[in-house]
């Protein structure tokens, strides 16, 4: 076997450390040591993106956990002779509020992922050494009712499926609702385009949502649970069932749990996959076997949902923070977070940002720091536009609102909300209209068809928001665009339709200059309604090979052999393929 | 296995769980395992996670290491997939991603058996309420 390096260095191979050094860091280092003689003794490791692209390029020393900055060729001998020659750490390159490995600045805290990634889904031996099943254990022996659903108040848990309201108070209401039977139901219907926080906490930790499910069956007084999940969630459901049927052998579930005289069982019901069917009352009206149409509330589920019975209907991230308050308590989660907005929140990244992936952070981090500090920023080095938050019952937050903290009311205050934990983020090559376009596409499939508002008048704003993007758009339009917005959202139903017009209102009064545009100048801004743009063949370039001619699948173009070709705009249908097949870059778009 | 009745039921079962584990430890010549967690969730085994962690439950054995390798849900890196996280005994954990089967060897060869680092490290960035 060889010997061993004496030391690794990780080099940040981010896009934006990349871009930043100029110099290709690697190369240069492998060089430099070997000029020193060190290349058999140090080995040079590239590294996944720090995180720390605003003051990169950034390096690290391992196993000394030494983090070096915003390094430029001079600082490489530096390093070398200081450091690695000499055991000195090089104080000037070093930021010590940002240490990774040793992790003194950590963005995120997982509460609710405590133990995915960490734990075998599959074995419930995992989550017991893990303190499983410790916070129901204490509940049912120690406490009693009341006494755990005052905890979860003063947590200051708010549900985590979009609207935010205080879990501990849902079940209080639920536990007053006099009836002979009550049900606890988890809503895993996740269907948020984006958005897999639910999907991977029972992917990666059922056993967290059946604990807290059968506390709360214990603080309402029911003694049944149903886990609504979609069908197109299939490994979630394979997990859910083991965990289930584990939880069931060791009497974790089912009758007389921990010697006591409360019994709870959980049964899974499937979701055919329906955005809409994410609305608690369609929900439950689902899991009746009847069409997933919302109805009006009150009543509210509290006081008659599953089959007229009293029903506490929580999201499972708001459930996976349970046990863990529980075991911890109510003032340390309460010490978390602002204010009004306790704990944290599991976000989806996803869009143009360089780290797509699932996050947690506590509520009151800014905007910034989620996309900057964990995302690792936009994707080649791009400039930020917006970010959509709240899926397509939500609104964008743009530059201005980066360094927002984030949080139930602060995001509402801004025009968007928190919706159930998606993001997407948009770069400078997003067009803000079509992007409305996009979230209305997603409403007017989804819309149940129950009311008039949701079913017709979302289809007139897709219409319209078309028309706009096609290139036809009047300035007339927009204000009709608006208005109906505003009615569509002040007469639909349920909360789809209440909603479906934000991403619409949102970016009308961030980007207005944008529809402008659409409509006055026939632009589009940023170039992503293809409408606008035209195909021209440039008389330079071109040398007459006919290629394009032969490739346009319309018959769009023109010419002789050796003669300059030209391009009928009334046939064209901007595919593309010309300037694709073209070899002279003779082609481009105006 | 026996039914939980009581607390001291639950707190006995968690106890013979960790004895399970200290005596996977003296088997292993009183030396901790070295842990591998295998990130599997539904976008993790998408991008190839199940071969990754049939290469090491394959391949260690034959190359002499006892490791305990484990598949867990999503460790939030879905940029990197598939990922591994790696625990020699008494260091601080390590996550790679991007690994295929030819990383993965690499990891074996490197990582484990001589602690060096190789391409493709994850820096944490989370901590956890434990
Ligand atoms: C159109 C629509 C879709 C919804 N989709 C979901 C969903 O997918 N998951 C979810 O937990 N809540 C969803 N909700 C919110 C639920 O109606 C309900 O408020 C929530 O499940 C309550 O749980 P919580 O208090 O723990 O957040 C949706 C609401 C609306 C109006």
């Amino acid at each position: 076997m060889s010997i061993k390096y004496r030391k690794n260095l990780l080099i940040c191979s981010g896009s934006s450390c990349h871009d930043a050094s100029n110099f290709d860091l690697m190369d240069f280092i492998n060089v430099k040591l070997k000029e020193y003689g060190l290349d058999d003794d140090i080995q040079v490791v590239q590294s996944v993106c720090f995180n720390k692209c605003s003051i990169g390029p950034n390096m690290i020393v391992y196993p000394d956990n030494v983090e070096y900055s915003t390094i430029t060729k001079s600082d490489i001998d530096d390093i070398i002779i200081e450091h690695l020659l000499n055991g000195r750490i090089v104080e000037r390159l070093v930021y010590n509020d940002v240490n990774i490995i040793s992790g003194t600045h950590k963005k995120q805290y997982r509460i609710a992922l405590r133990n995915c990634g960490f734990i075998d889904p599959e074995a419930i031996e995992d989550y017991i050494e893990k303190d499983g099943y410790d916070a129901l254990a204490k509940c049912l022996t120690t406490f009693t009712p009341e006494e755990v659903t005052q905890q979860i108040i003063k947590s200051g848990l708010r549900g985590r499926g979009g609207g935010g309201f205080p879990t501990g108070v849902k079940w209080d209401i639920t536990s007053k609702s006099v009836a002979e039977q009550k049900y606890v139901v988890c809503n895993a219907d996740e269907g948020d385009p984006g958005a897999f926080m639910d999907r991977s906490i029972l992917e990666g930790d059922p056993h967290s949502v059946i604990e807290a499910m059968a506390i709360c069956g214990y603080c309402i007084g029911a003694n049944k649970g149903i886990v609504y999940i979609r069908a197109e969630y299939p490994l979630a459901i394979k997990r859910l069932k083991i965990a289930l049927d584990q939880a069931k052998e060791y009497g974790l579930l089912g009758s007389q749990i921990f010697g006591t005289d409360f019994n709870f069982t959980i049964d899974i019901k499937y979701g055919a996959g329906a955005f809409v069917c994410g609305e608690e009352t369609a929900l439950i009206h689902s899991m009746e076997g009847l069409r997933g149409e919302p109805t009006l509330k009150p009543p509210f589920p509290s006081v008659s949902g599953y089959l007229k019975y009293p029903t506490n209907v929580n999201n499972v991230e708001t459930f996976a923070n349970i046990p863990a308050i529980i075991n911890k308590g109510a003032d340390w989660f309460a010490s978390i977070g602002t204010e009004k907005s306790k704990g944290t929140k599991v976000f989806a990244l996803a869009g143009k940002i360089n780290n797509v992936g699932l996050i947690e952070v506590p509520m009151g981090t800014t905007l910034r720091e989620v996309i900057y500090d964990i995302g690792g920023g936009i994707v080649d080095g791009k400039k930020f536009k917006a970010v959509q938050t709240g899926g397509p019952s939500g609104g964008c937050l743009t530059e201005k609102d980066l360094d927002l903290p984030i949080d139930f009311d602060s995001l509402t205050a801004a025009g968007s909300m928190m919706g159930s934990g998606g993001m997407i983020v948009m770069d400078e090559d997003d067009c803000m209209v079509a992007m409305a376009k996009f979230y209305l596409e997603f409403t007017v499939e989804e819309s149940c068809g129950k009311c008039v508002p949701c079913r017709i008048g979302n289809k007139r704003l897709h219409e319209m928001l078309t028309k706009l993007c096609d290139g036809y758009g009047t300035p007339e339009d927009l204000d009709l665009l608006r208005n109906l917005s505003v009615v569509v959202k002040d007469t639909s139903l349920c909360g789809l339709g209440q909603t479906s017009p934000n991403p619409i209102l949102s970016t009308m009064a961030n980007f207005y200059d944008e529809y402008h545009a659409h409509v006055v100048d026939h632009k589009c801004p940023s170039g992503q309604c293809t409408s606008f743009l035209k195909y021209y063949i440039d008389e330079e370039n071109c040398i007459g090979c006919l290629v394009c001619a032969r490739n346009c699948p319309v018959n769009a173009i023109f010419g002789e052999k050796k003669k300059l070709h030209i391009i009928n705009h009334e046939i064209c249908i901007k595919c593309g393929i010309c300037m694709e097949r073209c070899k002279f870059d003779a082609i481009y778009i105006k | 296995m026996g039914t939980i009745k009581s607390v001291a039921d639950l707190k006995n079962l968690r106890s013979s769980i960790q004895e399970a584990n200290q005596k996977a430890i003296v088997e292993n010549n009183n030396e901790k395992l070295i842990e591998i967690n295998v990130a599997m969730a539904t976008c993790g085994i998408a991008s190839g996670a199940k071969e990754i962690m049939e290469f090491l439950i394959q391949e260690l054995p034959k190359r002499n290491i006892v490791a305990k390798i484990k598949k867990t849900g999503c460790m939030g890196y879905c940029y990197a997939e598939p990922t591994l996280e790696i625990t020699i005994p008494n260091e601080k954990p390590m996550v790679f991603g991007y690994v295929d089967i030819k990383r993965a060897d690499e990891i074996i060869e490197k990582f484990i058996k001589k602690g060096e680092l190789v391409d493709g490290v994850i820096p944490i960035n989370y901590e956890l309420a434990t």
